[in-house]
């Protein structure tokens, strides 16, 4: 198994974007890399992160679709989907390739189209990532599922809905400066506590908002700035029912726990973390479920300042899902580039002071997939 | 339609038959032939009761295609008595008017409709546990 480095980098802005199609998107993310990166070698490989096109576009082969439109016809290309983690699974099959020493070369592209169809019909292709027969078909969605654990942690731990707020004002905090995010508005708390339901007690500034968005990763085997140490990727039950202990997000345990032991680091050495911050509540339990935080902790970080740029704990350092946005399949591949920027000293106002180590995580469905990733600035 | 999607599923649909597992007696819904308790093989039919409680619930305002008409509508994680938790709605009564713990009782309801000429969807819900009067 050989060491990994990001070569390249390539972020788009997140938006509504009527005027660009899947193709032309995940090219926008391509280019970007290619310009980041005008010395690299030609990619040999391309895995596609991405969930939603079959239900959303009526495309699916997005491997040879991207590698087609890119000027890269013929080589081997695929798409990996694991849910709102398929960004993050893109960027671990990646990993492999290079590691294993099969593959000198591979672009990793997250893409995602939301904005083309409106309304009841984009929460039913989302709730496909939950169980279909026994979690959607009941009209559980994303959010319900969500909710359902934040109000039992809330019982559980005596927690209330303003100690969630600043996971919300955080990360729009820091996407003001950060020229990609979807939302650069500034939030209070008050503003949280008072906006509208989406499903009890999640409301429409707890979760992320549906968007179009293209990120791209170059990796080799090329020494560079920055190494990736770890990677992991771990699942649960499918259903939040089916688990022994809903409030334990063992997926991200598991993943988490590899990657720490693979990177041979503890958490409190990570400088910067990109969470997947889908809803407030997957921040507070990845956070425990990581080791951030013993169990019922989690919402403390949020309270006095830790997770800001300048804390102990930055997350969603760019805007996180909340405010950068969540475009499904590229959100991993924001993640990622987000930290790879942070450990270049390439982030602007933006940057946390000295990053060496970073950590990234994706999130399938309500937790039943979790992929991790170290980065190390060499 | 997805016809013989739904009707392979009539019978936890409509009379919440799971399994039971020879091995450790772990109650299983919805049945899925391992054990997640043992790993031993579990195909014996065990009908539940359908009696149980909230662990949470939530009310959804968002809701999506299929389900719209109806919304808003509340959604909980049932605990059965024998064990298992289900994802189903709440019914016969006023969205939030429950709390985690209030006792419950299973009923069957039409879950959805695909349009005016789609076929109609029935399962399980739970109301409220009704007291005799």
């Amino acid at each position: 198994m050989r060491n990994v480095y990001v070569s390249g980098v390539g972020l788009t802005p997140v938006g509504e974007h009527w005027q660009a199609s899947l193709r032309e998107l995940s090219y926008y993310a391509i280019e970007a890399v290619q310009k980041d990166a005008p010395n690299a070698p030609q990619p040999e490989a391309l895995y596609v992160g991405n969930m939603l096109a079959g239900a959303l576009s009526h495309q699916q082969h997005l491997g040879a679709l991207v590698a087609d439109f890119a000027g890269l016809r013929g080589i081997e290309a695929v798409t990996v989907e694991a849910a709102g983690a398929s960004g993050g699974a893109a960027l671990r099959q990646a990993y492999l390739a290079i590691a294993s020493g099969l593959v000198e070369s591979v672009l990793v592209v997250g893409v995602e189209k939301m904005t083309d169809k409106v309304g009841s019909g984009v929460t039913a292709a989302s709730a496909t990532a939950a169980d279909s027969d026994w979690e959607a078909a009941q009209g559980a969605t994303p959010a319900a599922l969500a909710a359902m654990l934040m109000r039992r942690y809330m019982h559980a731990y005596n927690v209330e809905l303003k100690h969630f707020a600043n996971f919300s004002v955080n990360a729009h905090a820091n996407a003001k400066t950060n020229p990609n995010a979807m939302f650069r508005n500034t939030i209070t708390a008050e503003a949280f506590l008072k906006a509208g339901m989406v499903a009890e007690p999640v409301n429409m500034f707890d979760t992320a908002p549906d968007c179009d968005g293209a990120a791209a990763l170059l990796l080799t085997a090329q020494p560079g700035p920055v190494r990736i140490i770890a990677s992991a990727l771990a699942t649960d039950t499918l259903a939040v029912h089916d688990r022994p202990d809903p409030l334990e997000f063992a997926a991200v345990k598991r993943s988490a726990a590899k990657a720490f032991q693979m990177a041979g680091i503890t958490p409190e050495q990570v400088n910067v973390l990109e969470l997947f911050d889908a809803f407030t509540i997957f921040s507070v339990l990845s956070l425990e479920a990581s080791g951030f935080a013993e169990r019922g902790k989690g919402w403390e970080l949020a309270q006095n300042g830790e997770i800001t740029i300048t804390g102990k704990t930055p997350l969603s350092t760019f805007g996180g899902l909340k405010a950068r946005g969540n475009p499904g399949g590229a959100t991993g591949l924001y993640q990622a580039g987000e930290i790879v920027l942070q450990l270049r000293g390439q982030a602007g106002k933006n940057q946390v002071p000295g990053a060496r180590y970073g950590m990234c995580q994706s999130i399938g469905g309500a937790g039943a997939t979790s992929v991790t990733h170290i980065f190390q600035s060499v | 339609m997805e016809i013989s999607r739904h009707w392979r599923l009539r019978q936890q649909r409509y009379a919440l038959v799971g399994e039971v597992c020879p091995h450790c007696d772990e109650k299983i819904f919805p049945p899925r032939d391992v054990c997640p308790n043992c790993s031993g093989e579990a195909k014996t039919p065990y009908v539940f009761s359908g009696k149980g409680e909230v662990y949470s619930y939530t009310t959804v305002y968002d809701a999506p295609a299929g389900y719209d008409g109806n919304a808003p509508y509340t959604v909980a994680l049932v605990k059965l008595e024998e064990g298992p938790l289900v994802t189903a709605q709440l019914t016969d009564m006023d969205n939030g008017a429950v709390a985690i713990g209030t006792p419950v009782e299973m009923v069957t309801r039409k879950l959805r409709e695909d349009g005016e000429r789609g076929m109609l969807v029935y399962g399980y819900k739970f109301r409220p546990v009704l007291a005799a009067s």
